[in-house]
């Protein structure tokens, strides 16, 4: 497999009057062609601000980015956090592209879904808006969008939901990008149209074996189409897996507490949900300390109250497979049982 | 068997579509078009369905928060269809709603105290110890601090906020809650809490839930019955495991396949049914069976004649002609 996107100690911080928030704390992962990660966090963990930061769409006066985010593209590789605006825009919607959650709003509404989906095109290749209108028909074929041709004239309040998310698919890969940024993509959906657009998704990543990063909260989810995943809290990574270790072998108290609070369809259970209790740290001024030690349930059994006063390191846990815990791993596999 | 706490009997809300603010009607969104269904006392029934089904309707009917179009509602044995303003009151002080966004339905000027209290004031109930001390003890109840009831909304997250919203429906001491969604504006570590804390409520209090929810598997783990919509009709009811393990109609069917579960070998070797197309606009309905234009088992028979909700087992009621 080939290397597509190497994320190098991203660092996210938006100054405000209180202080500085550190959005995205450290961050490094890499992804492969024809690969789906997952991000997975709760609201607030920096799992959107660090997509945006490796599109290069944080306004730069108000966001202080550090790190390096290298795409690695069909011709040549591209550093864009140093990158000039220039050079982002130019692989922006061409080599990579992103579709948001809630297709309503990203999509203009005085323009017909063609001609939006045209223009994408027309961006990057030269053609008159009847070759992009062309290509735009093309491409809702190809997200099974029916009658295409007079669909593409039609405006985004005329279609439904998971049509308009369908067309914000198509228009994202217009140009063929080797990196899709999925941002919650089906938040807004119902879940019935949600394993459509799923679906989907699946079929456009083979076809263009595209690196695909699904930012989500939903496990579930993650479980049916991600191969990697990197669970973020308080906008640090926290644990990252093979998709099958981090469900049966969890390395992180987070993501066992995620696990064990979430209810599953397939199994009926009364009992209680086993909650983590407390919430998520305010990302202003962040002690010292791991971010989810004041909800962690087992910080006791680390020596010395290590867990409220350094900040552990992700470390190497398995194969494949980090987390950032102070936890021994036979602590760890006993949390887990 | 004891009496119900709420019963609806065929249920329609109909809102009437205008082409402009002085033309004639042009007909009607059949939101809710229907539906019958009881609540037991101490019992929790889940409503579930996609958006644009009529859950959200039904709920609010109840509460009369809508007039129905037709069909009957009683609580507690007492008849409330044509029952308003002024004479409602006594009976909403039995039956209290949550919310689904905790940030719209707190006023962001009032206090807690006031958006607490104001149950109190409103009822003009003069609680034992005063109305601070009533709702300090609500404030306590519901896992909040009760030194924080001079705050305002914008001081808690949006899990605790939830719980003033709880605390303000509990006020009263109600015995039917309808919740609308309470917990899907949650992140999922928060949801637990919640969810917890209901069923707490529900133990100590003897409260009776409509939960009305889109998200099937939270349902599940709360509910005693399942009530599941679509397009303003009921397709399914039946006992919670009952219907999570047998689903008899293919809509429930479907809507629980598409359900992803957080396992992944359960979820990647699992069949699942992929419902083609988007809901209908209820201003327009199928002819027939409303399910039929994303049936995969659908016949002549289903476009023509909507089928009975019928008992096919004892307290499984389904509206198909071909259940599975």
């Amino acid at each position: 497999m080939k290397k597509l996107l190497e994320v190098k100690e991203l660092n996210v911080t938006f100054p405000t009057i209180d202080g500085e928030v550190r959005a995205t704390v450290d961050m490094n992962f890499e992804l492969n062609r024809g690969e789906t990660l997952a991000i997975v966090g709760e609201s607030g963990s920096g799992k959107s601000v660090s997509s945006l930061a490796i599109m290069g769409l944080h306004n730069m006066a108000r966001t202080k980015i550090t790190g390096e985010v290298i795409l690695h593209g069909e011709q040549k590789s591209t550093e864009i956090i140093s990158a000039s605006s220039e050079t982002v825009r130019k692989l922006r919607g061409k080599e990579m592209a992103m579709i948001f959650q809630d297709p309503m709003s990203s999509l203009h509404p005085y323009y017909s879904i063609g001609a939006q989906i045209a223009e994408a095109w027309r961006l990057h290749n030269d053609g008159s808006f009847n070759d992009g209108m062309a290509r735009a028909i093309e491409m809702l074929d190809l997200v099974e969008i029916p009658s295409s041709t007079k669909r593409a004239y039609e405006f985004p309040h005329q279609f439904s939901g998971g049509m308009r998310q369908r067309a914000m698919i198509a228009m994202a890969l217009v140009n063929n990008p080797s990196l899709l940024i999925a941002d919650e993509p089906t938040t807004a959906l119902d879940v019935t149209v949600q394993a459509q657009i799923l679906k989907l998704l699946q079929t456009m990543q083979k076809e263009f074996n595209m690196g695909v990063i699904l930012i989500t909260h939903d496990l579930g989810v993650v479980a049916e189409y991600a191969d990697r995943v990197n669970v973020m809290y308080a906008g640090k990574i926290v644990e990252t897996a093979e998709v099958e270790d981090l469900y049966y072998r969890s390395m992180h108290p987070y993501t066992m507490g995620l696990l064990r609070s979430i209810p599953r369809v397939d199994k009926i259970d009364n009992g209680r949900f086993k909650a983590i209790s407390g919430t998520p740290p305010s990302l202003i001024n962040l002690p010292n300390a791991c971010s989810f030690a004041p909800r962690c349930e087992y910080r006791s059994q680390v020596e010395g109250n290590l867990c409220s006063t350094g900040q552990p390191a992700l470390e190497i846990k398995g194969e494949k497979h980090t987390a950032r815990c102070f936890l021994s791993l036979n602590q760890i596999e006993r949390a887990r049982a | 068997m004891s009496q119900p706490i709420l019963e609806i009997i065929d249920l329609k809300k109909h809102f009437a579509t205008t082409s402009g603010p002085i033309s004639k009607s042009r007909g009607a969104v059949k939101a809710v078009d229907g539906v019958s269904l009881t609540v037991m006392p101490g019992e929790t029934v889940g409503l579930v369905g996609e958006s644009g089904c009529g859950k959200t309707t039904v709920g609010r009917t109840v509460m009369k928060l809508y007039q129905p179009t037709s069909g009957q509602i009683f609580f507690d044995g007492e008849e409330i269809t044509h029952t308003k303003g002024r004479a409602m009151k006594p009976v909403r002080s039995k039956m209290q709603m949550i919310f689904q966004d905790p940030y719209s339905s707190l006023n962001p000027r009032h206090t807690v105290s006031q958006i607490v209290g104001s149950s109190f004031e409103i009822h003009g109930i003069n609680p034992e110890g005063g109305i601070k001390a009533a709702v300090q003890e609500l404030l306590e109840r519901v896992g909040l601090n009760p030194e924080h009831i001079n705050r305002f909304p914008h001081e808690f997250s949006g899990g605790q906020r939830q719980r003033i919203g709880i605390a303000r429906a509990l006020a009263l001491k109600p015995r039917l809650i309808v919740a609308d969604e309470p917990v899907s504006a949650l992140d999922v570590s928060i949801q637990a809490q919640v969810v917890n804390l209901l069923d707490d409520l529900q133990r100590e209090l003897g409260l009776s839930y409509l939960f009305v929810a889109h998200d099937l598997s939270v349902v599940q783990h709360i509910s005693n019955r399942v009530v599941a919509m679509y397009l303003g009709k009921v397709m399914e009811e039946a006992p919670t495991a009952e219907l999570f393990a047998r689903p008899r109609h293919p809509y429930t069917k479907a809507l629980l396949s598409a359900v992803p579960v957080p396992d992944p070998r359960v979820e990647r070797s699992r069949e699942r049914i992929t419902l083609q197309g988007d809901l209908p606009s209820p201003a327009n309905p199928p002819s027939g069976c409303v399910f039929s234009t994303r049936c995969w088992k659908a016949t002549d028979l289903c476009h023509q004649a909507a089928p009975e909700i019928l008992e096919i087992s004892p307290r499984h009621k389904v509206a198909c002609h071909f259940p599975e």
